[in-house]
């Protein structure tokens, strides 16, 4: 660990100062450890444990029926539905914003980082509330494509542009950073070589940031599974029909089934977890690949 | 619009290169950033711009407009500090100490980013309501936190927790503790060496993760109104009044509101990202 | 692991294959009821019901789809495209915004059915800790000691409207009419609040599960039900000997049930809300059935006869006048409720 390395030149000739002044003595460590832990454990695990407690407060049974009930999965299969939609359309759009941003220099640049990066702090509320500005039966556009037989608000469309429009920039974040501190030597080269541009992007640019696109998708869907103030806006609240489970959690919260609610609330925790571990663990699979590849 | 400005003047504008795909990417990507982005937006002004000056200006001046906005910027800032201090705390933890858990602990930091806010409030609002497992511990002291401001800036605090130690956590991990050697073989303290040598290295990280917290903040609704009490004028938040002017036909309202909140936000990110773009080109990373 | 991504977007593809048919096959009629909180048990139990007359009468089978939210939320919904074709809402105001602004719904809808279109009516009631401890029985005892009470927010709830004006009524008989006291109440019970929750079901949840408040304005099937679902033993229900008649309102929505061709089920489905079944369903929930002789008297026993206001009384003029007049923007509630102050 960096608090146990020293030179040992200079541990030689002044050990205990230096010892005071290049870390931490042991008790201030384990304090600070301590007081990071606790901080951590009131705002995080505390919160994450009383879903789980909730969940399973009548036991195993009404824990597993209240999944199984026609609402519960029809909002399981629609909240799949839409991350199915949204993730890709949003990869795509990462990817090829962060080509452009990374690889080139131009003007406006930083203005368009910033447009990219507007969804992070809309409101949710004021997300939903621009698609109803825009689509609903009180604007230009909504009794227009009406007429023609398409429906976007209260219906799964609405529910996918709201979704898209909150995870919009998460593949792109991830992207721009690290295609940035890549460079383009490497694009350089394979072009100078002969390749195309497409087969540069495949062989040589994707393998370099497959990581950090994997970790984009990762948090995109697991953001664009749990939102809930935006889509509540579009949704409708159709039971069975238009509700998500962000929705059916607080439709059944409402219902005062609490049981159900935070049954449903455990499998969007445990999809959490699950993209934290499956992080954690290629992180730890291929750390040795990933440093490489941010160093590159 | 955007768009074809930038295809025409492309080649006065970006510096030559000769990696291809300029045009396709940067043409695709303003293209989806219109339509998802920009268009419904444009329709937030316009609707917005409609209702003239006058009106705008009273909306934006009235006393509860002033208190939910003073509400929703001062609790996120408040717990944007919070997070600030254990942010760092966390990030250091993690990247100079190793104790038992320390990857666990590393991979739960993000558990906010990907936790459904609906349900991040609901759980919080039991915790530390006077009868939950927390709030409980402190009622006898007198304090309440569930159903105050406090319990916005408890929610606030968790929803932005991971944005301060992800931002600085990497540049920790690229600190040489050379310096800090250097520095303590010239005589500095510990407590010289984090505040003169650690501290002006980790700045921009600590403030774009403060700020990209606070802009969180400031438009969180759903985690928020399960556990603010709601009071207007002492727990009612901005997001919350766009609502419920939505709720009273008032569209005017509303959108006048989420358009003082859209160009704040934007400001805020502008800031934020000139503050990247300058430590990238002093410090070599963000 | 240059295939790894390949492999990713296979898996993608499956499960993207997996879920593709979302949206349930739907030959036969289906109907949206957009309506607001409280009545989620109501309508579970009366969309059974109907869906079996009907097929008993006509042999057709039909598909009853539930939305619940807020009643404003809910109007609001329908005036921005939500396609129902029979709102049942809290309150005749929203009801009104949505035919004011959409067209979908003659401005003349609440003579189409009996008893002004309310097949139901209820009215506020306090629930109170168990025993009472405060000895709350009447208005005036919501704003003695240190009592605190728990109400949604009337400028988003449906009920909390009613709840203020169950207040404005007493306190208008109390006070003979005199503006200033009764302004003077109004505000003193509202600075007792010390959650707004946006929805009647919200407050309930504040009240019963986070022991907050010592008594809750509430809907009396709210009341009713906040007893089954977290104690009978918790609470009392106390009736003020004055409170309001609470009409929440139904109508079919022309605009959008000739569009789908629904009229006829729609019209069919308010209807048997007044049938002997529909009435005697809503008095088992808890809401004061509008033909009282066809329903079993154990069921009226739970819904005692106390002295109830309407608001089409000179004191509130109807809902055309009272509603801007109280809950419009800078209205009375909003001149009157300034507790940052």
């Amino acid at each position: 660990m960096h608090d146990n390395a020293r030179s040992p030149a200079a541990s030689a000739r002044k050990p205990e100062t230096f010892r005071d002044a290049a870390s931490e003595t042991p008790f201030v460590r384990h304090l600070l450890i301590f007081a990071a832990l606790a901080y951590l454990a009131f705002f995080l695990l505390l919160p994450l444990v009383s879903i789980f407690v909730e969940a399973f407060r009548r036991g195993a049974g009404a824990y597993f029926d209240a999944l199984i009930e026609p609402d519960a999965l029809a909002a399981i299969r629609l909240t799949l539905l839409v991350a199915a939609i949204a993730v890709p359309l949003n990869l795509v759009f990462g990817v090829a914003a962060a080509w452009a941003i990374a690889k080139f220099e131009f003007k406006g640049k930083a203005f368009l980082i910033t447009l990219i990066d507007l969804p992070f702090s809309i409101s949710p509320v004021i997300s939903g509330l621009v698609y109803v500005l825009l689509f609903g039966s009180q604007s230009v556009l909504g009794p227009l494509l009406k007429s023609h037989g398409i429906e976007i608000l209260f219906a799964v469309p609405g529910i996918v542009l709201a979704t898209v429009f909150v995870t919009f920039p998460f593949v792109a974040r991830e992207l721009i950073p690290l295609m940035q501190d890549q460079g383009t030597g490497d694009e350089e080269a394979a072009l100078s070589l002969g390749a195309s541009g497409w087969q540069t992007f495949w062989r040589v640019t994707l393998p370099n940031i497959k990581w950090g696109l994997l970790y984009g998708v990762l948090l995109c869907n697991a953001r664009a599974m749990g939102e809930f103030g935006a889509v509540s806006v579009v949704s409708g609240h159709i039971r069975g029909l238009t509700n998500t489970m962000p929705l059916h959690v607080e439709i059944l919260y409402n219902e005062y089934n609490f049981v159900a609610a935070f049954a449903v609330a455990t499998l969007l925790a445990l999809l959490a977890l699950v993209t934290l571990v499956l992080k954690a663990v290629l992180e730890r699979r291929f750390g040795a690949e990933i440093a490489a590849s941010r160093k590159h | 619009m955007t768009d074809t400005t930038y295809a025409v003047a492309k080649w006065r504008i970006r510096k030559p290169s000769v990696i291809p795909g300029f045009g396709l990417t940067l043409g695709f990507s303003l293209a989806y950033l219109s339509l998802i982005i920009l268009i419904p937006i444009s329709g937030l002004v316009w609707r917005t711009a409609s209702m003239g000056w006058g009106e705008f200006f009273a909306i934006a001046t009235d006393e509860r407009t002033l208190r939910a906005l003073y509400v929703s910027f001062g609790t996120a800032f408040v717990a944007g500090l919070v997070n600030v201090v254990f942010g760092v705390l966390v990030a250091w933890i993690l990247v100079r100490y190793n104790f038992r858990g320390r990857r666990l602990i590393d991979s739960v930091v993000d558990l906010p980013f990907a936790l459904p806010t609906a349900v991040a409030g609901i759980a919080l609002a039991a915790l530390y309501a006077p009868n939950g497992w927390v709030g409980s511990l402190v009622a006898p002291l007198g304090l309440k936190i569930a159903f105050t401001p406090l319990g916005i800036i408890v929610a606030l605090i968790f929803i932005g927790l991971p944005f301060v130690v992800r931002t600085v956590q990497p540049v920790m991990e690229e600190i040489d503790s050379e310096v800090e050697e250097a520095a303590a073989t010239l005589g500095a303290n510990r407590f010289q060496t984090i505040r003169r040598v650690l501290l002006p290295g980790l700045m921009p990280a600590i403030l774009t993760g403060f700020a990209l917290a606070f802009a969180r903040g400031v438009g969180e609704y759903g985690s928020v109104i399960f556990i603010a009490g709601n009071i207007p004028y002492v727990s009612e938040i901005a997001p919350l009044l766009i609502v419920i002017r939505l709720e009273e036909f008032h569209y005017e309202g509303a959108t006048a509101i989420a358009s003082i909140m859209l160009v704040i936000s934007f400001a805020m990110l502008f800031i934020i990202n000139l503050i990247q773009a300058w430590s990238r080109r002093r410090f070599g990373h963000a | 692991m240059s295939n790894f991504l390949n492999k990713l977007s296979a898996i993608a593809l499956g499960v993207s294959l997996a879920i593709g048919p979302v949206v349930p096959a739907m030959a036969q009629t289906t109907l949206l009821n957009v309506s607001y909180d409280p009545t989620r048990e109501l309508y579970k139990d009366f969309n059974a019901a109907f869906a079996a007359h009907w097929k008993k009468e006509t042999g057709e089978d039909v598909a009853i789809r539930q939305s619940h939210g807020g009643s404003g939320k809910q109007a609001r919904a329908v005036i921005d495209g939500l396609e129902a074709d029979v709102v049942t809402l809290a309150l005749e105001s929203d009801i009104n915004a949505i035919a004011e602004r959409t067209g979908k719904i003659p401005a003349d809808w609440r003579g189409r059915l009996p008893n002004n279109s309310s097949p139901y009516t209820s009215t506020i009631v306090f629930l109170v800790r168990k025993g009472n401890p405060k000895g709350i029985q009447n208005w005036g005892d919501l704003v003695k000691g240190d009592v605190q009470i728990v109400t949604p927010n009337p400028k988003t709830s449906g009920g909390a409207r009613w709840n203020y004006l169950a207040a404005w009524a007493w306190a208008n008989e109390e006070y003979k009419g005199d503006q200033d006291k009764i302004r003077a109440y109004i505000t003193e019970l509202f600075k007792r609040a010390p959650v707004l929750d946006t929805g009647a079901r919200g407050s309930t949840v504040t009240f019963a599960q986070r022991q907050i408040g010592d008594v809750l304005l509430a809907w009396e099937n709210e009341a009713y039900l906040a007893g089954k679902e977290f104690g009978e033993d918790s609470f009392d229900i106390v009736w003020p000997p004055i409170s309001i008649l609470a009409e929440p309102p139904v109508t079919v929505v022309d605009g959008n049930a000739d569009a789908k061709g629904t009229r006829k089920v729609a019209e069919a489905y308010l209807q048997y809300l007044y049938s002997d079944e529909g009435q005697n369903l809503a008095a088992k929930h808890f809401y004061r059935p509008s033909k009282r002789d066809v329903v079993a008297p154990e069921l009226l026993q739970k819904l005692p006869d106390i002295k109830l206001v309407t608001i089409d009384e000179p004191v509130f003029g109807g809902w055309a006048k009272a509603q801007p007049e109280h809950f419009g923007d800078g209205g009375i509630f909003d001149q009157l409720y300034k507790p940052g102050k």
